[in-house]
């Protein structure tokens, strides 16, 4: 007998107490799950709190902040100004640059672009100063940002080698109240990176420090 | 199951040496008290505490009470999505899994996310039989690795050293194991950090193969859920070619939409988080983002013999938040070493002996590593009655009766060290259906009470040994009811003989 039919064997002995017939099948298919969704009823939120859209904005900005991410402003006019000023202060001479990022966004600034090739090994990623994305879907109430890989924020790893990461969320139109809100804006077939705030550790006697692994700095610009 | 500590002492041993220790206690005592407040905090922060906590507990169980076919489900949609999927009926079968995929990559060397389920099977032990280093890049699990230690806490494995000994231990060991700490490191985090930064650096850019466990698996969509803080998750998940991922079959949950719940509860549970840094979510394989081969090894080991248990089964609920080791008056004396597995606290205490059996002196004696207080059942997000299942797994362990082990029902004979306590039960319980001979005994006891020893003899020796015997009342209550009719002072038949005792007093 396989390994598989052995485990499932046992779970089924394992469950031979329980009443099989009034629970609700498994989902059919995505999407499509009324008589598990029935069983469920949901009575917590779906958003924490009424807030407007403007709120919601400021929501993200401070919980973003709260977690230690610097938190910008733009309008489409100042946006290359402030990514090329914000790369210069860092001394970054190079710049990750995610295919489908506009490439308006760095037209002033200096750093040489680096572009995101499926090629690049992780040592080449590792000698770039910097990152410039754009995102999927941003979280106001836990302060979140989420890449999906989609156009602009390039493959999962791009965000997480170099020490500096700088991403644009549009607002309001990227910003989301809360958790559930974002799940459902999201793909699972995709392959998602939830990013709170830089990289942290409280290993060493509770004693928060930022960056042993990603990227030590995060900046956030808020994009009208 | 192997991940007993070899050589274990039992608790109570265990949990004396821990006491003494007052670096130990001071480590922990400040640990869970921050954690705890701070976890109040973010709890605080949402108003629907309560109905997450109870959509926890639902999701799980209905997941529980149907898992063998959420689990075709699963193997199916990750199937679909480019995944692999093994099935390991126990610690052996897995470790062979994990070492022949390893072996068939060429490689010798594996970058490892901090996982429960592959310190629960001692994969690192297996691999290195088979010449395969298993680097932990968690840095707390890279102290405790560096320090030929054993974790002791779910979330903060290192919490017992300080940083003085983690420096010692970078500046001593980690030159034999990669990039050497710099001379000149002190004791702040920062540096600490930063010196592991750079050891782990070096191994994750030329790892070819990455393994880690998962917090969650979503049946309906093959999609696998990483909650990380550190980055060292992403690394080992989306640098490596070759992902292997050993996860407990407990861990699925229906739904992508579920997802929600948990998201919410288990980094407020966990770190007192609003969000944890960073979460990985991945379905099989992507084209040129991430590893091109994904295995899925779903590990039964035990955990389908505690399905089995109406009680028990509420423990695989769990979604190893650690709060309930953060509220635990045992745990925070006794630390995590004492409970001898690589679940400590409450957990520890009702999960351990249900995945490996009692028959260990170790597993018979974490059902009593507890004070039964409740404060566990009332952080737990997924609501498990964790005192419940304490008692019911003490009444095993004494009564002994029918369990499944290995897939197979057993009667459990009680167990060993337990023997004088259920003969003292059994006497009792005789006794007390047996009127004329309870009320014998009783004056009996009453008359010859100037005789009774200070401590007890025999395997009551140690629990009287820190306490003072309760004397036994001069007069039986029996006794005493006859002769006042509940202090009515109505002079019974032999009240002259029991007063004249109580003077003597
Ligand atoms: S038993 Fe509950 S509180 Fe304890 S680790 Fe598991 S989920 Fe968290």
């Amino acid at each position: 007998m396989s390994s598989r039919d052995r485990i499932l064997g046992r779970v089924r002995r394992a469950l031979a107490d329980v009443p099989r017939d009034d629970t609700p099948p498994v989902p059919e298919r995505p999407g499509r799950y009324p008589q598990y969704e029935q069983a469920f009823p949901r009575p917590y939120l779906r958003e924490h709190g009424a807030r407007d859209v403007e709120r919601t904005v400021e929501l993200l900005a401070e919980n973003l902040a709260d977690y230690r991410a610097v938190v910008h402003r733009a309008d489409e006019e100042g946006l290359p100004m402030l990514l090329a000023r914000l790369l210069a202060e860092r001394g970054a001479r190079t710049v990750l640059v995610p295919a489908g990022l506009p490439p308006w966004w760095l037209s002033a600034a200096d750093a040489t672009h680096v572009p995101d090739r499926a090629a690049s090994t992780p040592h080449e990623l590792d000698a770039v100063d910097s990152v410039v994305t754009g995102c999927a879907v941003a979280v106001a109430e836990t302060g979140t940002l989420v890449l999906d890989g989609g156009p602009g924020q390039g493959r999962r790893r791009i965000t997480l080698v170099p020490d500096h990461h700088i991403c644009v969320v549009h607002v309001p139109g990227q910003v989301v109240a809360s958790v559930p809100q974002a799940l459902e804006r999201l793909s699972p077939t995709r392959p998602l990176t939830w990013i709170s705030g830089p990289s942290a550790t409280s290993d060493i006697e509770l004693d928060r420090v930022e960056g042993v692994h990603g990227p030590r700095t995060l900046e956030v610009v808020l994009l009208r | 199951m192997s991940g007993t500590y070899l050589g274990m002492p039992a608790f109570p041993e265990a949990a004396r040496d821990a006491v003494h220790d007052r670096t130990l206690r001071g480590n922990l005592r400040h640990a869970t008290h921050t954690i705890r407040a701070k976890r109040a905090k973010a709890v605080a922060e949402v108003s629907d505490w309560a109905e997450l906590r109870e959509a926890g507990r639902r999701i799980k169980d209905h997941t529980l009470l149907h898992l063998d076919r959420y689990l075709e489900q699963l193997e199916e949609s990750v199937t679909a999505a480019g995944g692999t999927v093994h099935w390991a009926a126990d610690a052996d079968e897995a470790n062979r899994i994990v070492t022949r995929l390893v072996e068939e990559t060429g490689e010798s060397e594996v970058v490892k996310v901090k996982s429960m389920a592959t310190q629960e099977i001692g994969l690192n032990e297996a691999l290195l039989e088979a010449g395969i280093r298993a680097y932990e890049t968690d840095l707390a699990e890279l102290i405790v690795q560096l320090g030929k230690d054993r974790p002791s806490h779910i979330l903060v494995p290192a919490i017992h050293r300080n940083r003085g000994e983690i420096r010692d231990i970078f500046r001593a060991e980690m030159g034999a194991w990669g990039r050497p700490a710099p001379a000149d490191l002190t004791d702040t985090p920062a540096e600490l950090a930063e010196a592991a930064r750079l050891h782990l650096r070096e191994k994750f850019l030329r790892a070819k193969v990455g393994i880690s466990g998962a917090n969650f698996m979503v049946a309906e969509t093959g999609t696998l859920v990483v909650v990380e803080s550190e980055g060292n998750g992403r690394m080992c998940l989306t640098l490596p070619e070759t992902l292997i991922s050993v996860v407990g079959i407990e861990k699925t949950v229906p739904t992508w939409r579920d997802l929600e719940v948990f998201l919410q509860t288990l980094p407020r549970s966990s770190t007192a988080e609003r969000m944890n840094p960073y979460t990985s979510m991945w379905t099989g394989t992507t084209d040129e983002d991430g590893p091109r081969a994904f295995h899925l090894v779903l590990l039964d080991n035990g955990r389908t013999d505690t399905l089995a248990d109406e009680v028990g089964r509420q423990a695989l609920r769990c979604i190893r938040c650690s709060a309930c080791l953060n509220v635990c008056p045992v745990y925070e004396r006794a630390g995590g070493h004492a409970y001898g597995s690589v679940y400590p606290g409450p957990i520890g205490a009702i999960l351990s002996p249900q995945l490996r059996g009692t028959a260990s002196e170790i597993d018979a004696s974490l059902p009593y590593a507890s004070s039964l207080c409740g404060a566990c059942y009332e952080v737990c997000p997924v609501a498990i009655d964790i005192p419940e299942v304490l008692v019911h797994l003490r009444e095993r362990v004494v009564e002994g009766g029918p369990v499944v082990r290995n897939g197979n029902k057993v009667v459990l004979k009680p167990a060993r060290g337990h023997a004088a306590e259920r003969a003292a039960m059994r006497a009792a319980g005789w006794a007390f259906t047996r009127p004329g001979v309870l009320r014998a005994g009783q004056r009996l006891a009453s008359r010859t009470r100037r005789l009774h020893p200070r401590t007890l003899p025999g395997p009551g020796r140690a629990w009287s040994a820190s306490r003072d015997l309760p004397a036994v009342p001069a007069e039986p209550f029996r006794d005493w009811w006859l002769r006042t009719r509940g202090g009515k002072n109505t002079p019974g038949p032999d009240a002259a003989g029991s007063t004249g005792e109580d003077g003597l007093k």
